[in-house]
C-alpha cells in the first residue's frame, strides 16, 4: 500500500480526520506555552513588584477600555535606541500581575512602559484633555470626558477579590480597604495616605487631576501612568543574578 | 421521509430551542434590570429582545410549515440554501460597514480632529474595524461558503433543520454584541479577541453547534471521500474552537457586569494571546479561505485541482507549522529567547506549505489561463492567490528577528496584514460571493461582469496605494527611531517620526477609500443580480463564451 493510499483513512472517516487535526495542532502550542508556567527562568526574581492600588487598577481599566494599547506599547526591547529613548528594557516580572498584559503591538505613539515620573501631573491632565495643546503634531484623540466620570469605588473590592482568585497577592486588608484606599490616594493630607503607602510601596499619592471631590477617571488614569515602570529600582537590579 | 411530510409533529430542535430561548429571555430581562453597568444592561436587553424574537420566529415557522423539508427530491439532494442567502447578505453588509469604519480610522490618523466623541475615538473604533472585517465580513463568508461547499461536495442536505439557522443568526447576534460593546468601551483588550466573557460564552455555544452541523453533514455524505476543501473548513472550525477557549478563560467581576479579568497574566498571557492572534490569521483567515480557494477556483475555471498529493502535504504541514509561529509577534520582548527562536524558525518553515497552497491554486488554471481575459471573477480569485503568495513570503521574512527589530511596532506590520487581508482574504471572498450569489439565487449570470471588472481594478489600485504607503511609512519610521547623529545622540524625537507619517496616512486612506468604492459597486451588482438577474449587457458575453 502506497503512502498516498494510507491517507485514505482521513478522507473517508470524519472522526479520524478530526482526531488527526486536533493532534497535529496541539503540539506547537503545548511545547511553546506549557514550559512558561514551570520554567523558573521565565520570570526573573525582582524586588519591588507589587499589585496595583485600587486607583491604579481603576486607571488601568480606563486605559484598557479606551484602547490605549492599540497605539502605545508597554514593552521596551533590549535594543540600544529603545533603551536610550525609553529606559531599561522591560522585565517579565514587571507585568507578572497584569491581567491582561498590555505589551501592545504598535507604536503610533511612544512606548509607555516607563512613562511614570517623566512628566508632571499637570502635563498629563492637559495632554489627555487636549493632546495638541501640548504637542501640536500629535494625532492622539482627546480624553477630556474622563474628568467628569467618577470612579465607582463600591465595586473595587470585587475587582481586587477577582484578581486575588487569579493569583494577585492582595491581602484581606487590601480588599477590605479598597474603597477607602481609592480616596486616600488622591488626598495626600488625609489620614489614610500613610497606611496606603505601607501596603503599596512607591504608590504616588497626589490630587492628580487638580479637581476636588471624588476621584475621577482622569485621576485614576494619571495615577496609573505615573507608576508605570517605577516599581523596580534599576540601580539595585542585578541582571546577572537571574542567569541560570 | 414521506411520513414526515404528512404528519406534523414538533421536532426536538423546535421544542428544545423554544424552551432554551424562553429561559434566556427571562434571564436576560433579569440581568437587564439588575445590571451593574450600563453597557451590560444594554446587552442584556438586546439578548432579551433577540431571545423573545427567536421564540416567536420558531413558533411562527412551526405553525406555517406542513412537514419537514425532504432530504432529496427525485433523487437530487434538496440543498438547504436559505441560511446561505442570509449569510451572503450579511457578509456584504458587514463588509461595507467594516471597510467604512476602516476608512474612518485611517482618516483619524491623518486628521486627528475626526476623533469627535468618546464612542468614535480611534481606540474604540479600531477593534470595531478589525472585528467587522475579520469576524463579521470574513466570518459570514466562511459560514456561507462552508454551508454551500459541504452540501455540494457531500451531495447531502445540510444536517439539522433549525441548527444551520441557529448558527447563521446566532453568529450575527454575537457580532452585534461584540461591535456595540466596542463603541461602549466593553473590551478585554486582547487583540482580535476583544469581546467580553458573555459574548465569548455565546460564541462558544454557536461555534459548537457549527462544528456539529458541519461534521454531521460530513457523516451523512453520499460521496465516499471527504473533499479537500472540507479538510480545510474542518481544521478552521476545530482550531478556532481550541484557540478561542485557550485565549479567553476569564473571571467576571460580577455575573451582572461586563468587566472580567483574564486568568493568564503577563508573559504567559502574552504568549497565549499571540498563539491565538497568529492562528486567528492562520486558521480563520488562511485555512478557511484556502477551503474557498479549493472549491471556487476549480469550479469557476472548470479545471480539476492541480495536485492531489500537494494538497495532502501542504494541508498537514500548514496546520502543524502554523501553530508554532505565534512568538514572532513577541520578538525581543520579555518572552524567553527559546520561545522566540522556536517561533521564528517555524515561521520561516511556514513559507513552504503556504507556497504549496499558492502553487496548487494557481496551477489549477493550467489549460484555462485564457479565462483570465474574459472572466473578471476568476481573475479576482487568481490575483487573490498571488497576494496570498506575496504576503506569505513577506510574513516569514518579517518573522526573522533582525528584520523584526525594524518592522515591529511600525506600519510595516499594518501594511503586511492588509496585503493579506485586502488582497488575499478580500479578493477571494469577493470572488466566492460573485460565484455564490447567482448559484444560490438561481440566476444564470451576474447582473454585470463589466461592473466586476471596475470593482477589480479600483480595488486593486486601492490595495497598491495602501500597502506601498505602509511599506514606506513603516520602514521610514523604524529607521528614524534608530537613527543616530554623528555625535552619538538619537537623531529624532518621537513626535518628529509621527509628523513624518502624515502624507502616508493620507495616501493609505485614499487606498482604503478606493477599496470601499469597489465594494459598493459589488454590493450594487449583487443586489441587481438577485433582483433582476443578468442585464442585457451580459448577453453578448455569454454568447461569445459559448462560441469559444
Amino acid at each position: 500500500m502506497s503512502f498516498w493510499n494510507r491517507h485514505k483513512i482521513f478522507e473517508t472517516n470524519s472522526i479520524v480526520l478530526i482526531v488527526g487535526i486536533l493532534l497535529v495542532i496541539a503540539i506547537g502550542g503545548l511545547v511553546e506555552i506549557t514550559p512558561l508556567f514551570y520554567l523558573k527562568s521565565t520570570i526573573e526574581k525582582v524586588d519591588g513588584i507589587r499589585p496595583y492600588t485600587p486607583l491604579e487598577l481603576a486607571g488601568r481599566n480606563v486605559y484598557i477600555r479606551e484602547g490605549c494599547y492599540l497605539c502605545h506599547s508597554q514593552m521596551i526591547r533590549p535594543l540600544r535606541d529603545e533603551i536610550e529613548r525609553y529606559g531599561h528594557y522591560s522585565l517579565a516580572a514587571e507585568s507578572m500581575y497584569d491581567h491582561p498584559f498590555q505589551w501592545g503591538s504598535k507604536r503610533t505613539g511612544p512606548d509607555l512602559a516607563r512613562v511614570g515620573g517623566k512628566y508632571s501631573d499637570d502635563w498629563h491632565v492637559a495632554h489627555l484633555k487636549n493632546p495638541r495643546s501640548i504637542v501640536p503634531q500629535s494625532v492622539m484623540p482627546s480624553y477630556a470626558f474622563l474628568a467628569s466620570n467618577t470612579v465607582d469605588g463600591a465595586s473595587l473590592a470585587d475587582h481586587l477579590r477577582t484578581n486575588r482568585v487569579l493569583g494577585v497577592p492582595y491581602t484581606d486588608e487590601d480588599v477590605a480597604k479598597a474603597a477607602e484606599d481609592l480616596k486616600s490616594q488622591v488626598d495626600p493630607d488625609g489620614a489614610g495616605a500613610a497606611d496606603l503607602l505601607k501596603r503599596y510601596p512607591k504608590a504616588v499619592v497626589r490630587n492628580f487631576d487638580g479637581q476636588g471631590g471624588a476621584p475621577t477617571e482622569l485621576d485614576a488614569l494619571v495615577a496609573y501612568l505615573q507608576m508605570l515602570g517605577t516599581l523596580v529600582d534599576f540601580k539595585l537590579y542585578n541582571e546577572k543574578a537571574n542567569l541560570r | 421521509m414521506n411520513q414526515a411530510l404528512t404528519s406534523k409533529r414538533i421536532t426536538l430542535g423546535e421544542g428544545g430551542l423554544t424552551l432554551v430561548f424562553t429561559l434566556t429571555t427571562v434571564l436576560c430581562v433579569y440581568a437587564a434590570i439588575f445590571a451593574k453597568d450600563a453597557p451590560f444592561a444594554f446587552h442584556a436587553a438586546l439578548g432579551a429582545a433577540f431571545s423573545a424574537w427567536a421564540v416567536f420566529a420558531i413558533i411562527t415557522r412551526y405553525s406555517r410549515r406542513t412537514g419537514l423539508p425532504p432530504q432529496e427530491i427525485n433523487g437530487v439532494p434538496n440543498y438547504n440554501l436559505g441560511p446561505i442567502k442570509f449569510l451572503s447578505f450579511m457578509a456584504m453588509f458587514w463588509g461595507i460597514a467594516g471597510f467604512t469604519v476602516g476608512l474612518y480610522i485611517a482618516l483619524e490618523l491623518a486628521y486627528p480632529g475626526l476623533n469627535v466623541a468618546q464612542w468614535v475615538n480611534f481606540g474604540r473604533l479600531r477593534p470595531l474595524h478589525t472585528s467587522a472585517v475579520v469576524f463579521a465580513f470574513g466570518g459570514n463568508v466562511l459560514l456561507a461558503t462552508s454551508f454551500y461547499v459541504v452540501q455540494r461536495t457531500t451531495r447531502a442536505r445540510i444536517a439539522g433543520d433549525l441548527a444551520p439557522w441557529f448558527v447563521a443568526i446566532g453568529y450575527n447576534f454575537f457580532i452585534v454584541i461584540a461591535g456595540t460593546g466596542y463603541l461602549l468601551g466593553v473590551t478585554q483588550s486582547k487583540e482580535y479577541a476583544e469581546p467580553e466573557w458573555y459574548a465569548d460564552l455565546w460564541l462558544t455555544i454557536v461555534w459548537v453547534v457549527y462544528l456539529l452541523v458541519f461534521v454531521a453533514t460530513l457523516m451523512k455524505r453520499k460521496e465516499p471521500h471527504i473533499y479537500v476543501a472540507n479538510w480545510f473548513y474542518l481544521a478552521f472550525i476545530l482550531t478556532i474552537a481550541v484557540l478561542h477557549l485557550g485565549n479567553n478563560p476569564t473571571l467576571p467581576v460580577s455575573l451582572l457586569g461586563s468587566k472580567s479579568y483574564i486568568a493568564w497574566a503577563g508573559v504567559q498571557d502574552a504568549m497565549f494571546q499571540w498563539w491565538y492572534g497568529h492562528n486567528a490569521v492562520g486558521f480563520f483567515l488562511t485555512a478557511g479561505f484556502l477551503a474557498i480557494m479549493y472549491y471556487f477556483i476549480p469550479k469557476r475555471a472548470e479545471r480539476p485541482v492541480y495536485s492531489y498529493r500537494l494538497s495532502i502535504i501542504h494541508f498537514w504541514a500548514l496546520i502543524f507549522l502554523y501553530i508554532w509561529a505565534g512568538p514572532h509577534h513577541l520578538h525581543y520582548t520579555a518572552l524567553p529567547d527559546w520561545t522566540q527562536t522556536l517561533g521564528m524558525t517555524f515561521s520561516i518553515m511556514l513559507w513552504m506549505p503556504s507556497w504549496g497552497g499558492m502553487i496548487n491554486g494557481l496551477m489549477t488554471l493550467s489549460g484555462a489561463w485564457d479565462k483570465l481575459r474574459t472572466d473578471p471573477v476568476l481573475r479576482m480569485m487568481v490575483v487573490s492567490v498571488a497576494f496570498y503568495g506575496m504576503s506569505t513570503f513577506e510574513g516569514p521574512m518579517m518573522a526573522i528577528k533582525a528584520v523584526n527589530s525594524l518592522s515591529h511596532y511600525t506600519d510595516w506590520t499594518v501594511g503586511h496584514v492588509h496585503s493579506g487581508a485586502l488582497g488575499w482574504v478580500g479578493f477571494v471572498s469577493f470572488g466566492a460571493l460573485y460565484c455564490l450569489v447567482p448559484w444560490v439565487w438561481g440566476r444564470k449570470q451576474l447582473y454585470s461582469l463589466r461592473l466586476v471588472n471596475w470593482h477589480f481594478w479600483i480595488a486593486t489600485l486601492g490595495i497598491v496605494l495602501y500597502i506601498s504607503a505602509m511599506w514606506v511609512s513603516g520602514i521610514l519610521q523604524g529607521l528614524m527611531w534608530r537613527a543616530y547623529t554623528s555625535l552619538g545622540f538619537l537623531e529624532y524625537s518621537f513626535i518628529e517620526t509621527v509628523e513624518a507619517m502624515h502624507p502616508f496616512y493620507a495616501i493609505r486612506a485614499a487606498g482604503g477609500g478606493l477599496f470601499l468604492i469597489g465594494a459598493l459597486i459589488m454590493a450594487y451588482n449583487l443586489w441587481m443580480t438577485v433582483r433582476v438577474g443578468e442585464s442585457s449587457e451580459a448577453q453578448p458575453r455569454v454568447a461569445l463564451q459559448a462560441a469559444e
